[in-house]
């Protein structure tokens, strides 16, 4: 036969012990639907939005360049998510390079390639396919698009020069006047 | 004569020629690795997903994407690597996403460590309610008074048989 606790002191202590653990399991209960909800709500956002400084990266290119915070600070920078399995971003890929080969001698606008799940044997050939001549780069372990939160490709974005987003295209830009109306607006007088 | 040894000389040169070229040829063909067959890449490709398309191993995604993954496992194993370096360069190229299970680090060990406390936390529950519904029953037999013994049958129906009697009384 079980002792029954006839002491109160020793009733006290046990029912203090039994609040404590009971406290105890409803913060951790708490704190993991609170993980859940942040992971949750992380997942249901949607891409950055206009306006708001854009994730800073640093993109590796295939030559082994590396493009940082630094090499975009005070210019007009747009950055094309692309792949080479993807056929939207073929159609828009002529028009990129020709927008390129306009702004380039200016030298203060900058285009960045990322390569989004793509290998880099297919990657390299797409590249070569189109002619492309701006820095080109794989996103590797998809952290950049995962800071920028894309839904596909191709997708671009136009930082202006104070290194806010100022535009957002989730399709491929459809002629060279597109592409110019986004930077144009961005580059001053 | 000498004619005749010339053309001697030159079909011995040609044949040693040849067999020396055909030896480098075959020297060539067998030095290189063997292409890994479909079962070899699917084997590694059936532990991989997809990173673009949803919940789907890489052995059997169809698109053209998943195709260029499939190739690239074939032409790491055909550079002699290991499945899981091909695994981490996976994760390395395309992110965790791309494993079947997350790795066990950061906020994945909640996948690990949660279902474990959950159980661990669900037997203590019940280990807490029967313990303490069992000394509630005890202290209900000790606290109440004993009941008195019943008086048998007989007791019983006298008790009906007065119950008829007055029900039939006040009819």
């Amino acid at each position: 036969m079980d002792q029954t606790i006839t002491d109160p002191a020793e009733q006290s202590t046990r029912t203090g012990h039994s609040s404590l653990w009971r406290i105890l399991a409803w913060v951790a209960l708490f704190a993991l639907l609170v993980v859940v909800a942040m992971v949750l709500l992380r997942k249901q956002q949607g891409p950055v939005a206009v306006g708001q400084k854009p994730p800073s990266f640093t993109l590796t290119t295939f030559d082994g360049q590396q493009i940082g915070p630094k090499d975009m600070a005070g210019k007009v920078v747009l950055v094309n998510f692309w792949a080479s399995w993807c056929k939207p971003c073929e159609q828009e890929a002529p028009d990129l390079q020709s927008a390129w080969e306009y702004y380039q001698p200016r030298g203060d606008v900058l285009f960045l390639g990322i390569a989004w799940t793509d290998t880099e044997s297919a990657s390299l050939n797409y590249i070569k396919k189109f002619g492309i001549t701006y820095s080109n780069g794989p996103d590797l372990g998809t952290t950049i698009s995962q800071a920028y939160r894309t839904t596909g490709v191709p997708e671009t974005y136009v930082i202006d020069k104070n290194g806010n987003l100022a535009s957002i295209k989730l399709s491929p830009y459809s002629s060279l006047s597109e592409i110019q109306s986004a930077i144009d607006p961005l580059l001053g007088p | 004569m000498p004619e005749q040894m010339g053309m001697i000389k030159n079909s011995l040169f040609a044949i040693v020629l040849t067999l020396l070229f055909g030896g480098l040829v075959v020297g060539f063909v067998s030095a290189q690795q063997p292409t890994p067959s479909d079962d070899q890449v699917n084997a590694i490709a059936k532990q991989l997903y997809c990173p673009v398309c949803e919940a789907t191993p890489l052995d059997v995604c169809p698109t053209q994407a998943c195709a260029q993954w499939r190739e690239l496992i074939r032409q790491k194993l055909a550079e002699g690597w290991g499945d899981q370096q091909i695994k981490d360069y996976f994760v390395q190229q395309y992110g965790a996403r791309v494993l079947g299970t997350p790795p066990p680090k950061g906020i994945n060990w909640l996948v690990y460590v949660a279902p474990l406390l959950f159980v661990v936390a669900g037997v203590y529950i019940l280990f807490r309610g029967f313990r303490s519904w069992r000394l509630r029953a005890q202290q209900t037999a000790i606290s109440s008074p004993p009941s008195p013994p019943p008086d048998g049958e007989a007791g019983l129906q006298d008790d009906y048989i007065k119950q008829v009697e007055d029900q039939v009384r006040k009819s």
